[in-house]
């Protein structure tokens, strides 16, 4: 069974969502991957080894890529369709997906935690994580599927480079006109959020941007990444590339400590697989305790300096 | 600028959702509300509206009910509404909501299409994005600031790493975060205007689409299984007396972190 599997290039990577699906699509049958961007050797050669035999590669130049990758991708399905596109839930997989879906007139299976071909289907968690529902795709193929982030663990299992094959980006018209005329990197200090061992999340308890150092010396202390909730995100306190949940990034660490967080289904579905969950929220009926294995019922502007002074004792 | 919004009536939110046995379906009662995250979508479009003389038309595909969440928006400022209420959409896939709606707008023209990234009570998140391939206009996404004006928009888009500033000439569609904007509330004459602002409603067949391609008939896709997933335990919960950091310096030795 043939599966395409879709990579967006960020700094000269390949998407870690694409490494995943990769690897688990290497298990069900033979993996060709989109790739989209500049197509540097090192992300191909991650695809590889990851179990990917062959990529067709599209660089945007400075179109936003999701009109052309759509259509690129609609032509290579056309003729022997693979059993499944899998995308991951970055912005520019889940723009591809959804043009791709009108264009070829099938559904998106989307929140994928498991996945299985012939038929395709899919498992996903709703209303957020307390039911399980599996959908079969009956259009025909290919299924398109939307994965959640670490659902699957990425395998490097020493692949040879893939055979490599330049996609030129077809002309869309209309829809191709958006570009991109600034790109701005937000510079983040200490671990990468989705692979740190520990992660410190703060909420808006926190009280405001000035009480945010607890946070960020906390996690420092603890060689960890910060990570946040929408609400302090859209309060403009951190940026997005900080925020946890449904439509940031999922975080598996072996110790996740939140502090000042509600514990809101949309946060939850981000951390909820972490080893270890500690929280300190000042209300005792906060539901982010009815998933902590610790939590402490008590004012964080009291306890954070308390535990940052205790560990910085210790080292 | 000739401005469609897409708004959403859900289950109020702070109720637990209920799941038709049989259907899958999510259980809709009678009074449903405005989708928080459509009241940015909603700001956007009066704001634009406003500095262009131009008019915000809604666009909701869903069972009325008592049209309480359709009311919200129009009270916030909209013009008037279209609705798509139809037995045979039950079921439908996002894909069906983005063709009825994107046939709706253009059936009534537009330079620009906004909504919101996601609905609170789904999980697909790419109907703004169908709607663009169908309408095949640029889809800019995940917009958390705008601008628009001399027939282009300009926005701030969010990406993993920062955000990108993306440019486009309309017609377009627009697809906002929450956070973009703080939506106004609806003043109470803007309340009492509501109420006698224009709502069409429309059939399925009116916009040309059989019974066999919308509801579930047209999904593509089947349910085969629903089972209520075994959460994870709470575990133990402590008042704080002033110690309780050594509590958590102690579990954090345990996870072997420190
Ligand atoms: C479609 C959609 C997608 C979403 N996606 C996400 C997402 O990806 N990630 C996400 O996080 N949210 C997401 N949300 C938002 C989510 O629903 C919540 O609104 C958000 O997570 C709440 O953030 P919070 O916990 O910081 O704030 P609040 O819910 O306001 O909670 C603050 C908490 O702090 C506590 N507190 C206050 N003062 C103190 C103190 N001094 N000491 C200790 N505790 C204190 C309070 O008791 C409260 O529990 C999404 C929402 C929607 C509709």
């Amino acid at each position: 069974m043939a599966i395409l599997v879709f990579s967006e290039e960020t700094d000269g990577h390949a998407s870690a969502s694409a490494l995943e699906l990769t690897s688990k699509a290497a298990q069900l049958g033979e993996v060709t991957v989109f790739h989209v961007g500049e197509g540097s050797a090192d992300a191909l050669a991650e695809l590889g080894a990851h179990g990917a035999t062959s990529v067709h590669h599209m660089d945007p130049g400075d179109g936003l890529p999701a009109p052309a990758a759509a259509a690129a991708i609609a032509d290579l399905v056309g003729g022997d369709a693979p059993a499944a596109v899998l995308f991951g839930m970055g912005n520019t997989d889940r723009d591809v997906a959804g043009r791709l879906s009108a264009r070829l007139g099938r559904p998106v299976l989307a929140a994928a935690v498991d996945l299985s071909i012939d038929p395709v289907r899919v498992t996903s968690e709703i209303l957020g994580g307390t039911q399980q529902i599996i959908t079969e795709a009956t259009a025909q193929a290919p299924a398109l599927v939307i994965v959640r982030p670490k659902a699957f663990a990425a395998n490097d299992t020493g692949g040879p480079a893939p055979s490599t094959t330049a996609v030129a980006a077809p002309d869309v018209g209309r829809s191709g006109s958006a570009v991109v005329v600034e790109r701005h990197v937000e510079e983040q200090e200490g671990p990468d959020l989705e692979a740190a061992n520990v992660v410190v999340s703060g909420g808006r308890g926190l009280g405001g941007p000035d009480n945010w150092h607890l946070v960020e010396e906390l996690a420092a202390e603890l060689k960890g990444a910060v990570g946040a909730t929408r609400a302090v995100v859209d309060a403009g306190w951190v940026p997005y590339s900080l925020q946890v949940g449904q439509t940031g990034k999922t975080v598996k660490p072996t110790v996740y400590i939140a502090t000042g967080i509600s514990g809101a289904m949309q946060h939850m579905v981000g951390m909820k697989d972490s080893g270890t969950i500690i929280a300190i929220n000042k209300d005792a009926d906060a539901p982010i305790f009815g998933i902590a294995d610790l939590g402490v019922v008590g004012d964080v502007q009291q306890i954070v300096p308390k535990l940052i002074e205790a560990l910085k004792a210790r080292s | 600028m000739k401005i469609a919004v897409c708004v959403k009536q859900i289950p109020d939110p702070a109720t637990p959702y209920e799941l038709d046995a049989e259907s899958h379906l999510v259980v809709r009662p009678q009074d449903q509300v405005l989708d928080d995250t459509d009241r940015y979508g909603v700001e956007i479009g009066l704001q634009l509206a406003e500095a262009s003389e131009g008019t915000v038309t809604l666009f909701s595909m869903s069972p009325s009910g008592s049209l309480q969440g359709i009311r919200q928006a129009l009270a916030m400022g909209a013009d008037k509404a279209v609705l798509i209420d139809d037995q045979a959409l039950r079921g439908s896939a996002a894909l069906t909501t983005a063709r009825v709606l994107a046939a709706a707008i253009e059936r009534e023209g537009f330079d620009l299409v906004i909504a919101g990234t996601e609905s609170t009570d789904g999980y697909t998140g790419v109907v703004p994005q169908q709607i663009a391939e169908i309408l095949d206009v640029p889809a800019l996404s995940f917009a958390r600031r705008v601008e628009a004006g001399d027939g282009k928009v300009t926005i701030e888009r969010q990406t993993a790493t920062g955000y990108d500033v993306v440019e486009s000439p309309l017609p377009a569609v627009l697809a906002v975060t929450a956070g973009s904007v703080e939506p106004r509330y609806p003043t109470f004459k803007g309340i009492m205007q509501a109420k006698q602002k224009p709502i069409e409603n429309l059939t399925a067949g009116d916009l040309g689409f059989g019974d066999d391609d919308v509801g579930i008939a047209g999904s593509g896709q089947s349910i085969t299984a629903v089972a209520p997933i075994a959460g994870r335990q709470a575990g133990e919960i402590i008042e704080d007396d002033g110690e309780a950091h050594l509590r958590i310096v102690a579990l954090l030795e345990e996870a072997k972190v420190i």
